[in-house]
């Protein structure tokens, strides 16, 4: 059940490059929540009025607590606002919001959780709840800077590529998954579109069962506005076309039932 | 104390509505909001058949707004008679239909098919600045207003309003054809036409290239033309643009307007439109109000 809340920051750090990790205390967001989900932030300011959707990168359901690993995207952003909020601070929140990835589909697999950039977090807690049901490999690819590489090599393989060949394989994850020849049974996936669309064309040749999540610039978050469409090879259940919600259907879609 | 208005027959247990597109039929935001407390659930616009809609992006942030450009994508009338209809009759609130088309025949055909079904009202949308065919069209032409209002007037069988643009050099003269046409109520104002450019890409925001703005930058535009359209028509205005606090509501409903739609604000602030039910009540108290239509066009000349 998604609730508005008004949630405390109780962390704020930077991890890399414009890459912020923040912990906040929820009232009941997070013991709903699940590996994939994400919510709506909301920045305060009133010229930034639409809410910013970012992945659950951490759940301690027990704590009411999640972490949120985030992106600053530049100057004057409302991203750039909330990397600014402090121990103590409140900012508004909405969620758990999304379908989140089926963790059932890998019990007892060989699985490729593979993230790009800022798809990286959400496979944190995705590959933490998979531990030891799984035979989880990470495959993470990263610009330059690696950032959560703990977090991931403490839940099962961590492979990693970079741009500039600074860490692990020079290149992307595919590059990664041809250097070190991996194989798996199933894939869960998160990154920016030239990846996943690499990723589905990988996984439809090996026949490989793959779920992707995928990201739009959204509006209410919760699939009344009809923004964050993807086109879907399926007619979609809300507006009978070819679109489905990312907000509301997805963010996690198998990977066959979208376009890319 | 009375907060109830009424429509064009139609009464309201308060001012305070949906606005179109902002709400889809209710039932996302039957969640976080009970829509037992809004005068008026005003859905989606939907047409005879579905409409994919615009490309993405489809919306991009703007200061203290949005431009959209979503491009009325809708199920078509058949899946909204059967689903959604059914789903807002079991609140205790008005529907109201927003309509849309390419043609005035696609909008003849939703208001007949409409005709038997349990809705209160119909809201005609002649301003929508997004879509290459229809919608707007229909509204930035005073001859055209009339004609489609008169069209929609004859097969209609549930009371009419005319949603208008603001992206005209006279709105009152639109206002004056829709009531020529017949129109029983007039909303107002659909989004502004705007644009948005990203310098690092060198592309446009939107798919769309142009998008609609709203939010509460638009608001004095807005309550601006509804005073002007109050002061040159006598039907009801349901006001709008830019709504956020009740506060911003009673501007509206001062210059002249006698409901009000809340839309953007519905994105950052789910359950803005009970917010502003609750602080309507509140002013009123503290201004000894005791009927609501003691308000309505009052703001002092």
């Amino acid at each position: 059940m998604k609730k508005k809340e008004i949630c405390t920051v109780i962390s704020q750090e930077c991890i890399a490059n414009d890459i912020y990790s923040m912990w906040i205390q929820t009232d009941q967001i997070a013991a709903g929540a699940v590996p994939g989900q994400f919510v709506s932030l909301y920045t305060g300011d009133p010229s930034r009025l639409l809410p910013r959707p970012i992945s659950l990168c951490e759940i301690d359901a027990m704590g009411g607590r999640l972490r949120l690993v985030y992106r600053v995207t530049g100057k004057n952003t409302g991203t750039e606002i909330l990397s600014r909020m402090k121990k103590g601070d409140t900012l508004e929140v909405l969620g758990p919001l999304g379908n989140g990835f089926l963790l059932e589909e890998a019990q007892g697999k060989r699985i490729f959780l593979m993230g790009g950039g800022i798809g990286i977090p959400p496979l944190v807690e995705t590959a933490r709840q998979l531990s030891g049901k799984a035979q989880v490999t990470v495959i993470a690819g990263y610009r330059d800077q690696l950032f959560l590489q703990q977090e991931l090599a403490d839940c099962g393989r961590l492979v990693v590529a970079t741009e500039d060949g600074s860490a692990g394989t020079r290149g992307n994850v595919m590059d990664a998954i041809r250097e070190n020849g991996l194989t798996a049974d199933v894939i869960f996936a998160c990154g920016p579109a030239p990846m996943l669309r690499a990723i589905k064309t990988y996984a439809g040749e090996q026949n490989i069962p793959c779920w992707i999540s995928m990201e739009e610039r959204m509006a209410c978050g919760i699939g009344a506005c009809l923004a964050c469409v993807c086109k879907s090879t399926e007619v979609d259940g809300h507006s009978h076309v070819h679109n489905k919600r990312i907000c509301k259907d997805g963010p996690v879609f198998p990977a066959s039932e979208v376009e890319l | 104390m009375n907060m109830k208005v009424n429509l064009a027959g139609v009464e309201l247990k308060n001012p305070v509505m949906t606005a179109s597109g902002t709400f889809g039929s209710g039932e996302e935001y039957s969640e976080l909001v009970d829509l037992n407390r809004l005068g008026a659930v005003v859905t989606k616009g939907v047409a005879n058949v579905p409409w994919p809609g615009n490309p993405t992006p489809r919306i991009a942030e703007v200061y203290g707004g949005m431009l959209n450009a979503i491009g009325l994508q809708n199920p078509g009338i058949d899946v909204f008679c059967e689903r959604d209809i059914p789903f807002l009759k079991k609140y205790d609130t008005k529907i109201i239909v927003n309509v849309c088309g390419k043609t005035a025949e696609d909008y003849c055909q939703v208001v007949e098919r409409l005709a038997g079904e349990p809705v209160d009202m119909l809201e005609i949308n002649i301003s929508c600045p997004n879509v290459k065919e229809g919608g707007i069209a229909f509204g930035q032409d005073p001859r055209a207003v009339e004609d489609i209002t008169s069209r929609i007037k004859r097969l209609a069988k549930q009371p009419v309003i005319m949603k208008l643009s603001p992206n005209v050099t006279d709105i009152a003269e639109m206002a004056r054809a829709a009531q020529a046409g017949g129109a029983d109520a007039l909303s107002l104002i659909n989004t502004l036409t705007g644009m948005k450019i990203d310098i690092h890409r060198r592309t446009f925001a939107l798919a769309n290239k142009t998008g609609g703005m709203s939010g509460p930058a638009v608001k004095p535009v807005a309550v601006r033309m509804v005073y002007q359209v109050a002061q040159a028509v006598d039907l009801p205005i349901i006001g709008m643009g830019g709504i956020a606090t009740a506060e911003d509501a009673l501007e509206f409903i001062l210059a002249g307007a006698t409901a009000v739609s809340v839309g953007t604000a519905n994105f950052y602030n789910p359950t803005a439109t009970v917010e502003i039910v609750d602080g309507i009540g509140e002013y009123m108290r503290t201004y000894g109000v005791k009927d609501i239509s003691e308000l309505i066009g009052a703001v002092n000349q």
